[in-house]
């Protein structure tokens, strides 16, 4: 099989690491089915979340009530923000010998991402301390439940770069270190794009009501 | 770039290419966002009108982060990540539009 083409999506290591690369395609799309599945579990909570912001209230708030859209609009960005960082930092990964510029850009996204789940916690924090929480009603559980889940992903993302820092110094795993990388960026891509659901289905369809 | 080691010429363009692909994904993406929340905060068309175009915004702005970020595209060798991607996108389908209409339906006979 020839090295010289594309092998799956996104960035190709063909030229700089030809033999990471033959590996790298049973190895990233078993991810993409990884990732797939877990955007099943996102858009079911999403369409929970749906039915119960509407029928869900039981005298609780509405989502016009709880939503505050200049949060919304920082975690946003953060979140956009950190996406183009970990870009930057795969085609660090291809393109430089050194890890430096590669380092910088992970570190980058990785206070980004902290930035983001600083947000979100004290969101929650701030809905808890009205008496909105989780109990109230069907819409809370649900309102809980997704950005929850959504949070727990980001968090988990940042707990495995930071396991990766230690993996980079060694030389002998270099090819490994690489394809988990390149794995973790569509994850965190991935992210992105469910957030972008969740920003508008939750928030900016919560302050149109 | 004195830290680079001899690429050749055409290792330099697919740079590029790259680089800019994520700063296409970046600006369509900070634009997109930037009008569905002035959408949401000026509310300038009524509400079902206006989830509308917030949800069709949406839309256009994953179709945009699978392309640029992470670079699903037409390209013969990513059909197999494609079909998956397509295939998912069916299966959430049937699932969302499943649970809403269920969920929904149950409410009716409840009230």
């Amino acid at each position: 099989m020839s090295s010289d083409k594309k092998l799956h999506p996104g960035i190709n290591i063909q030229h700089t690491d030809p033999k990471a690369h033959l590996e790298a395609e049973p190895i990233m799309f078993g991810f993409w089915i990884f990732l797939m599945s877990d955007l099943v579990l996102f858009t079911l909570l999403l369409a929970t979340y749906g039915a119960m912001s509407v029928h869900g209230i039981a005298g609780g708030p509405t989502p016009g009530q709880i939503t505050d859209l200049t949060s919304a609009g920082i975690e946003t960005a953060l979140l956009l923000a950190s996406s183009f960082t970990f870009a930057l930092a795969s085609i660090a990964l291809k393109y430089d010998d050194n890890q430096r510029a590669l380092k910088r850009w992970l570190i980058v996204t990785e206070l980004l991402g902290a930035a983001f789940i600083g947000m979100e916690i004290k969101d929650f924090v701030t809905l808890a301390g009205k008496g909105q929480v989780p109990q109230v009603s069907g819409f809370l559980s649900a309102h809980y439940a997704l950005l929850g889940t959504h949070m727990l992903h980001v968090a988990s993302a940042i707990v495995w770069m930071v396991m990766i820092w230690p993996q980079m110094k060694v030389p002998r795993l270099k090819k490994l270190v690489r394809l988990r990388i390149m794995r973790l960026a569509l994850f965190w891509h991935m992210l992105d794009v469910v957030w972008v659901a969740i920003v508008t289905f939750v928030f900016l369809f919560g302050a149109s009501t | 770039m004195s830290d680079k080691r001899d690429l050749p010429r055409s290792e330099d363009e697919s740079r590029s290419r790259e680089l800019r692909d994520s700063v296409i994904g970046l600006g369509g993406a900070v634009v997109l966002t930037v009008i569905a929340f002035v959408l949401a905060i000026f509310q300038p068309w009524g509400r079902s009108a206006l989830l509308l175009g917030l949800g069709g915004l949406a839309l256009l702005q994953i179709g945009w982060h699978f392309r640029y970020f992470l670079h699903i595209d037409l390209d013969s060798s990513h059909r197999d990540d494609l079909q998956l991607v397509l295939f998912t996108g069916l299966i959430v389908l049937l699932m969302v539009a499943g649970t809403i209409w269920i969920l929904f339906n149950q409410f009716m006979r409840m009230g």
